[in-house]
């Protein structure tokens, strides 16, 4: 699987992280030799074999549907970049 | 004092031959001597410690003290902790003061134990050599001119060069034994699901478990009795009874059946590497344990596996880091697509970028197949090499990193070169196993004795046994108790 | 040429839990701004999701009702995508394997009964809003909606106009209240529709190019803006046009659809299975428990009134169209009365009222008792039916129950045939000119007699009675 530098662009876009056409190209390199050594796995025949997401066999713990927070808007919104009347403020979200 | 075991100081503390608040402060003293060259440490708040401190001594005092009250821990900067920057080793969270405790910081609390610092680590725990953070790189003490490995490689130069009592780490791929046979420690991965992962901050979620970091396996039992137990805030975390980790220690080794893998002692180990392991598996043999060879015959394939898998959880697990609610946010942008794209950009450094983007692209539209569940159904293959494996033996050993501290900047600008310094340990974390490096001897590289790693990896839930593996060799050698010059 | 127009839904549903679906975060409507945003809702570094047990029966339940297969395990996937009221950069959803597989809803339309055909449900968490008018330029994000449980329900193609998708959508929305797992608040958001449409030449087996119209939350919107996009893509077609997949919205003040400005040029999702969560096991105990517990269900409801109390199937359906209606009807029966009469009056008298008032039945003053107490005296002739009328706006307005409201206003139907005679005899007398019209052959004469006899009585004569003494009184 090789890999262009308007792949590279298009991926950096999905991933949201600006990239420049230089970093782009040179990216390339990098990517492309990882991709490389992905690669050796398309010899492996796994036809059959069930996918593993976890390591141990457990099946899901449910929670009782308990209210357990508190508000802690204050304490949460002392980090944040900006905030305006409780609200996280962003640039304008046109849809 | 800097050299005496968890056991040894909490007997002095008990004592009253010395206070946890004196303890402290000899840390933070030498923390001031040498921190500033060593950098194992991103953030210290004496203030802080030495409230906890008085507090311990407090508690000491009253009688209600437990095996770690008063001992000064190093915590990885992964952890989120109340009122503690907590960086991860990134630009991107430079700004974030910790608004809660993640679990593993409550239990250290709750032991009474001291949080001496934040250590520093390869940004958000990618890396091999500490040579991604934020804030630095971190000189191995054995050689400054050396990387301690990484993640954790804070964790690791701060336990070789007695900056705390002993750290804590967390092993993705191999972060906790890579650093600790880098920098000639004992660091131990336990079975995926033991130690609460709240609050620890999240690379591969599927493949990160916390563990110790100290100067013995001692010492690493009694931080296991701290750190593990059932989580209701973890869905994976194992619903099991609390153990005591130091209950087999002491026990003999007659039979103990060593299995060593023979592709783990192919091509890529350096000699001199494989001469420390051999003679500290000739030391086993003195010990009554019996070597049997076995094969993991996926070894080779768990690195392209996991190269998959962590940036693929890892590019989703950062999704978070935005701009909008917390950390970085770029001055300047056009709009929200701007805000978003220039803030990540600035605020994630090249090789988690890299990571990113690989896990982007594999999880993509039309690759996902090829490369995910791929990479899934050989995760399986790897996870049955070991359960076969371990019909035939009872411990598997080998080396722990194909080589010994590695040249800052060496692989820095080539990163499969540095991926494959995890080729012994990737597969332990796929698997969800156990993983221990025990220091076992030095090689002579350029005139330098390095430490050498001797990895010890277990059934699930076999973590006791290993850590009197690793003790009753730690018994007759004396490998872990030696400490780096001009310290 | 004659066009055929092919819709689906996808109905958000929000859960009635006390907590978030992987939170302990309350989910009450109308908090501050960001009080109800957890550490996990904000998608702080470091915490992680656990499901609710609740959320998990809700689904179950759901399944139940529409007779779907509930998977004996289901997985949780991260659907990525960057939005500011989505903290994770990612929405844990269902994927793959969903809770809830292949089931159906029959509805009532017009006269005819449609099965719609359910493909899935699965569970997700909603993401929080932005608001407007916050600084210049700028968006606010509150995330108190943020991780609040929705159940997803996902239709085939299977409606063929607007009415048929108005149907459904009812008919879902009344299902999810009856069986007690969203309060169908569609103001608030609790039950959202986004549909589906797309027109194709009738006969044609092929579908034509979708486009979905986004959070629909009423009725009215939703049979406006179908009508819309359907005469929309029709004339596009006719014109020569083509359709572009699109996510539309409706405006309710023009009464268009318009395409949004698309939130991801191409949308690529990069599902995969979150690996902080574990697969969902249900197990057939899991399932026999929450059975245990499920109301009677609309549909089993309406064959057995059809079955026990004849009634047309038109009657049962508007008897169990809500769960509240169908338990006051019952306990209307219950109290011994005529099922088809109760049915006549709780569809109509009691309907009317409530409507009239913008009522849901459960605030009905009048009670089931109360209503059966009226119908006693109906049967015993003590009143008559007009005159329950009157009584019964009594007993809506608070006076009483039917005897006392009877006993007070005295309501009480003359049957004594002497003072019925004396009446009749001043009615003929004072209305000669009626009796003459009478013998000269219009009925209609006899009618206005009869109406003069009962206003003479203050409606209170046994209109039978009367009618039979007039006859004879007039030799008829």
């Amino acid at each position: 699987m090789s890999l262009s530098s308007s792949d590279v662009k298009r991926i950096a876009h999905l991933a949201r992280i600006e990239v420049s056409d230089e970093e782009a190209e040179a990216t390339l390199q990098k990517l492309s030799g990882i991709l490389g050594l992905i690669e050796q796995m398309q010899a492996v025949d796994t036809t059959g074999i069930v996918p593993m997401s976890h390591s141990q066999d457990v099946v899901q713990r449910l929670r009782p549907d308990v209210v357990t927070e508190t508000d802690q808007r204050a304490a949460f919104q002392a980090i944040a970049p900006a905030v305006e009347n409780g609200l996280y403020l962003v640039p304008k979200v046109i849809e | 004092m800097i050299n005496s075991s968890l056991k040894q100081l909490g007997a002095m503390l008990q004592s009253k031959q010395v206070s946890s608040t004196e303890l402290t402060q000899e840390f933070l003293q030498r923390i001031d001597q040498h921190n500033p060259e060593i950098n194992a440490y991103i953030t210290i708040d004496a203030e802080r410690s030495l409230a906890q401190a008085k507090a311990a001594d407090a508690r000491i005092a009253a009688g209600t003290a437990q095996p770690l009250t008063g001992i000064p821990i190093a915590q990885k900067d992964i952890f989120v902790a109340n009122g503690w920057k907590t960086t991860c080793g990134s630009k991107m969270l430079d700004n974030f003061i910790g608004p809660y405790d993640a679990t593993v910081i409550k239990l250290f609390d709750e032991a009474g134990a001291v949080n001496l610092g934040k250590t520093n680590m390869d940004e958000f725990a990618m890396g091999s050599s500490n040579e991604t953070s934020y804030y630095g790189k971190v000189q191995n003490p054995w050689d400054r001119t050396r990387v301690p490995g990484g993640s954790s490689g804070g964790s690791a130069a701060a336990v070789a060069a007695r900056l705390c009592a002993a750290a804590t780490g967390t092993d993705t791929g191999g972060s906790i034994r890579q650093p600790a046979s880098l920098c000639g420690l004992s660091g131990l991965k336990p079975t995926y699901g033991l130690v609460s992962r709240y609050g620890m901050i999240a690379f591969a979620s599927s493949l990160d478990q916390a563990g110790p970091m100290a100067k013995s396996c001692e010492d690493m039992a009694l931080m296991m009795n701290v750190m593990t137990g059932f989580d209701e805030r973890d869905s994976t975390s194992l619903q099991r009874d609390k153990e005591d980790y130091e209950r087999e220690l002491g026990k003999p080794l007659q039979g103990l059946r060593v299995g060593l893998p023979k592709e783990f002692f192919a091509d890529g180990l350096s000699s001199e590497v494989a001469a420390v392991v051999e003679s500290a598996i000739a030391e086993y043999r003195k010990l009554g344990a019996e070597i049997v060879e076995i094969s993991l015959p996926n070894t080779q394939l768990s690195i392209p596996v996991y190269y998959v898998l962590a940036p693929a959880e890892a590019s989703s697990n950062l999704s978070r880091f935005d701009g909008v609610r917390y950390g970085h946010r770029a001055a300047e942008y056009d709009d929200l697509l701007d805000m978003y794209c220039k803030s990540r950009a600035e605020g994630f450094g090249a090789e988690v970028k890299r990571r990113i983007l690989i896990g982007t692209y594999v999880l993509s539209a039309g690759y996902y197949d090829a490369y995910y569940l791929k990479a899934q159904q050989i995760r399986r293959l790897i996870a049955e090499d070991f359960a076969k494996a371990f019909t035939q033996c009872d411990v598997i050993m080998g080396p722990t990193a194909p080589g010994t501290a590695f040249r800052s900047g060496e692989k820095a600008n080539d990163p499969v070169a540095m991926y494959l310094e995890d080729l012994y340990t990737i597969a332990v974390n796929l698997a969800g196993l156990p993983g221990m490096s025990i220091p076992a001897g030095f090689a002579s590289v350029d005139g330098k004795q390095l430490p050498v790693g001797l990895q010890v990896i277990g059934n699930y839930f076999d973590e006791a046994r290993m850590l009197n593996v690793g003790h009753a060799y730690q018994q007759v050698t004396d490998w872990h108790s030696r400490m780096p010059e001009g310290l | 040429m004659q066009w055929e127009v092919v819709i689906g839904l996808e109905t958000h549903t929000q859960l009635q839990t006390k907590s978030k679906i992987f939170s302990g975060s309350s989910i009450a409507f109308g908090a501050e701004p960001n009080t109800q945003a957890s550490a996990v809702d904000i998608a702080l570094p470091g915490v992680l999701p656990v499901l609710n047990a609740e959320a998990v029966q809700c689904a179950i339940k759901f399944g139940l009702a529409v007779n779907a297969e509930i998977a004996p395990r289901s997985v949780f996937a991260r659907k990525n995508y960057f939005y500011p009221d989505l903290p994770k950069g990612y929405q844990i959803s269902q994927y793959e394997l969903p809770v809830v597989g292949k089931g159906s809803l029959t509805v009532q339309v017009g006269d005819q009964e449609k099965t719609i055909r359910i493909t899935r449900a699965h569970l997700e968490e909603d993401a929080g809003k932005s608001v407007h008018g916050a600084s210049v330029g700028m968006s606010g994000i509150d995330l108190n909606r943020a991780g609040t449980p929705l159940l997803e329900i996902v239709t085939e193609p299977d409606m063929r106009s607007a009415a048929e998708a108005v149907a459904y959508a009812k008919k879902l929305h009344e299902l999810v209240q009856w069986i007690g797992i969203c309060d169908g608040n569609m103001q608030e958001g609790s039950f959202r529709c986004d549909v589906n449409v797309s027109v194709r030449p009738k006969g044609s087996d092929k579908l034509g190019t979708r486009r979905e119209i986004k959070n629909l939350n009423s009725f009215r919107f939703m049979q406006q803006a179908i009508e819309y996009e359907t005469r929309w893509q029709i004339e596009t077609l006719e014109d020569g046009g083509t359709i572009q997949q699109a996510t539309v919205l409706f405006n309710p003040d023009t009464g268009e659809t318009r395409a949004m400005r698309s939130k991801e040029e191409a949308n690529d999702y990069r599902y995969f299975p979150d690996p902080d969560l574990l697969p969902l096991q249900i197990t057939l105990e899991d399932i026999a428990k929450v059975k245990a517990v499920m109301p009677e269900l609309p549909g089993d409801m309406k064959e057995c009134f059809e079955r026990e109390y004849s009634l047309s199937a038109y009657d049962a359906s508007g008897l169990t169209s809500s769960r509240g209606i169908a338990d006051y009807f019952t306990a209307v029966v219950v109290q011994g009365a005529e099922p088809k009469m109760a049915a006549n009056w709780v569809m109509g008298t009691v309907a009317a009222k409530l409507n009239e008032q913008d009522q849901d039945i459960s605030a009905s003053p009048v009670s089931p008792l109360q209503l059966a107490g009226l119908f006693k005296r109906i049967a015993d002739n003590t009143i008559s039916n007009k005159i329950a009328r009157e009584v019964f706006d009594a007993m809506w307005a608070g006076e009483g129950d039917a005897d006392s409201i009877i006993e007070k206003k005295g309501l009480k139907q003359v049957t004594d045939s002497g003072a019925i005679e004396a009446i009749i005899d001043e009615v003929l007398a004072a209305n000669a000119a009626m009796v003459e019209e009478f013998r000269a052959g219009k009925e209609k004469a006899f009618n206005a007699l009869v109406g003069q006899a009962m206003k003479a009585s203050k409606g209170k004569a046994n209109p039978a009675q009367v009618n039979e003494v007039l006859r004879r009184k007039l030799g008829a």
